[in-house]
């Protein structure tokens, strides 16, 4: 059973649509293609697992889109959230 | 698609047809409470401002109680000010028949002689609006005519999974019937900015959406204070939102996929038919409600992930979560539940066409949770904003 799901295929993050156990299975389809990794904590329904390792610094990206940097490594499977996100104001005029 | 609604004498369509007792200001405010009391079918709201406010400040109230007045849910409004307040009876008058020229009355509590003359006066004149507007009878009217404000508040992540992008789809719903959409609060735009600006029908817009995000992150920076320090709530991370961006980027899918066709300043009037358009507000949920019915939003349709109880004296509000345990726990107070859009059971365009059809029927006059609960909450926004 799918209990996650990814925003855009370029996230890495997944967000948990069901609650998950620390050693969980977690399941998710990313551009039709079932993918799996393994939660190494609890996390909450609706919050968001790590889909791969980010280094220290790199962003955080959910639809697409930065919304933070890693505080510190974060491995896949852990959980994301304020306590390894950093919060960084891009400039975005240059996006457009 | 239609409906059937009021005709307003200045050419414009209500889904209710109440009588307004607008408060000039706090001091008026508990006088307009009494009065409404007595004649059903009256609404009023707890004004905070209307006094001991510098200019632009005082602007701001008073687009709200001009657009107040003038929001085509209101049959008619008597006015009800203290007499030495900053927003001056004849100010208030002015300011709502330049946006209407419907049935309106005064009352000042210090001409009048006091609390009991003011509410036997006011009472007088809003039974007699309520008899006049019980005559009226409702026509049909396009889908066109409607204005619709859209709202998040207790967000989680859901909203922007499910709740947001079905406000999206019946946005572009909406738009498509010919009809206006509003995309509000500029607090949750921040770091979601750039990609409502590339939606900006014309340079000119997309400038003005990057001009109120930096304009309203330096107001805060001016009295020493950051947005993040108030934004996300306290909520929204339990819910398991970690940080503005990732709010913000949830946020603006309730603007759907049209393009942007103006930017309005808080609480001004919005022309009809004109698709989609922003109006700057803050991320308060009630102010933020405030300045989009102000502007002539006739109903609102907010998502809610945590699950909110939110509703306004003047338009119909409509809440949505796509948090299927909120929607157990809440279902009191919510319409609608977008959940299964993100388990796979719904599509978009399934729950999209079940809305448009629930605005119709509250267009109609069927009542929302949150009329039906009797919620009137509102605020108005301060120069020194919310966040």
């Amino acid at each position: 059973m799918l209990n996650a799901m990814i925003v855009e295929p370029q996230d890495n993050v997944v967000v948990a649509i069901e609650p998950i156990s620390k050693g969980d299975t977690v399941t998710y389809t990313c551009n039709g293609e079932e993918k799996a990794l393994t939660a190494l904590e609890d996390v909450t329904i609706y919050h968001k697992i790590a889909a791969c390792d980010i280094p220290k610094g790199a962003p955080i990206s959910k639809y697409g889109e930065h919304i933070g940097l890693a505080a510190c490594d974060i491995k896949q499977g852990q959980h994301v959230h304020c306590h390894n996100l950093e919060e960084h104001r891009e400039h975005l005029e240059d996006k457009v | 698609m239609n409906f059937y609604g009021y005709k307003r004498p200045d050419g414009r369509v209500g889904i209710r047809n109440k009588v307004l007792i607008l408060p000039a200001s706090v001091c008026a405010s508990d006088t307009t409470r009494i009065i409404a009391q007595q004649v059903v079918g009256a609404v009023t709201f707890n004004n905070q401002q209307g006094c001991a406010q510098v200019a632009s400040d005082q602007q701001l109230t008073m687009d709200v109680m001009a657009g107040y007045a003038a929001n085509p849910n209101v049959y008619g409004t008597v006015v009800v000010s203290l007499g030495c307040e900053n927003c001056q009876m004849d100010l208030v008058v002015k300011a709502i028949q330049e946006r209407t020229n419907k049935p309106l009355k005064q009352v000042i509590i210090q001409e009048v002689g006091g609390t009991l003359k003011a509410v036997e006066t006011g009472v007088r004149y809003a039974k007699e609006m309520v008899s006049e507007a019980a005559l009226l009878q409702k026509e049909e009217f396009p889908m066109s005519e409607l204005i619709l404000g859209t709202e998040c508040g207790g967000s989680d992540p859901t909203s922007g999974l499910a709740a947001n992008p079905l406000i999206g789809k019946l946005s572009d719903l909406l738009v498509a019937e010919g009809g206006t959409s509003i995309l509000s609060e500029t607090t949750e735009f921040i770091g979601a900015e750039h990609i409502l600006a590339r939606r900006a029908a014309t340079p000119e817009i997309r400038d003005r959406i990057f001009e109120i995000v930096h304009r309203y992150e330096k107001a805060l920076q001016l009295v020493g204070e950051e947005v993040r320090r108030g934004n996300p709530s306290p909520g929204n991370k339990a819910g398991g939102l970690t940080c503005l961006e990732e709010k913000s980027l949830g946020c603006i899918h309730k603007g759907g996929h049209s393009p942007i066709n103006a930017v309005y300043d808080y609480a001004k009037q919005v022309e009809a038919k004109q698709g989609l358009v922003i109006m700057d507000t803050p991320g308060h949920d009630t102010s933020s409600v405030s300045a989009m019915v102000a502007g002539g939003a006739q109903v609102i349709v907010f998502s809610t992930g945590r699950g909110t109880p939110t509703g306004n004296p003047l338009a119909p509000v409509i809440k949505i979560t796509g948090n299927r345990i909120t929607y157990a726990n809440m279902v009191d107070n919510i319409d609608v539940d977008a959940s299964p859009y993100i388990y796979g059971t719904k599509s978009l365009d399934e729950l999209g066409s079940e809305l448009l059809k629930l605005v119709q029927e509250v267009a109609c006059g069927k009542q929302t949770k949150a009329e039906s609960l009797g919620y009137t909450e509102m605020s108005i926004a301060r120069v020194c904003n919310f966040v």
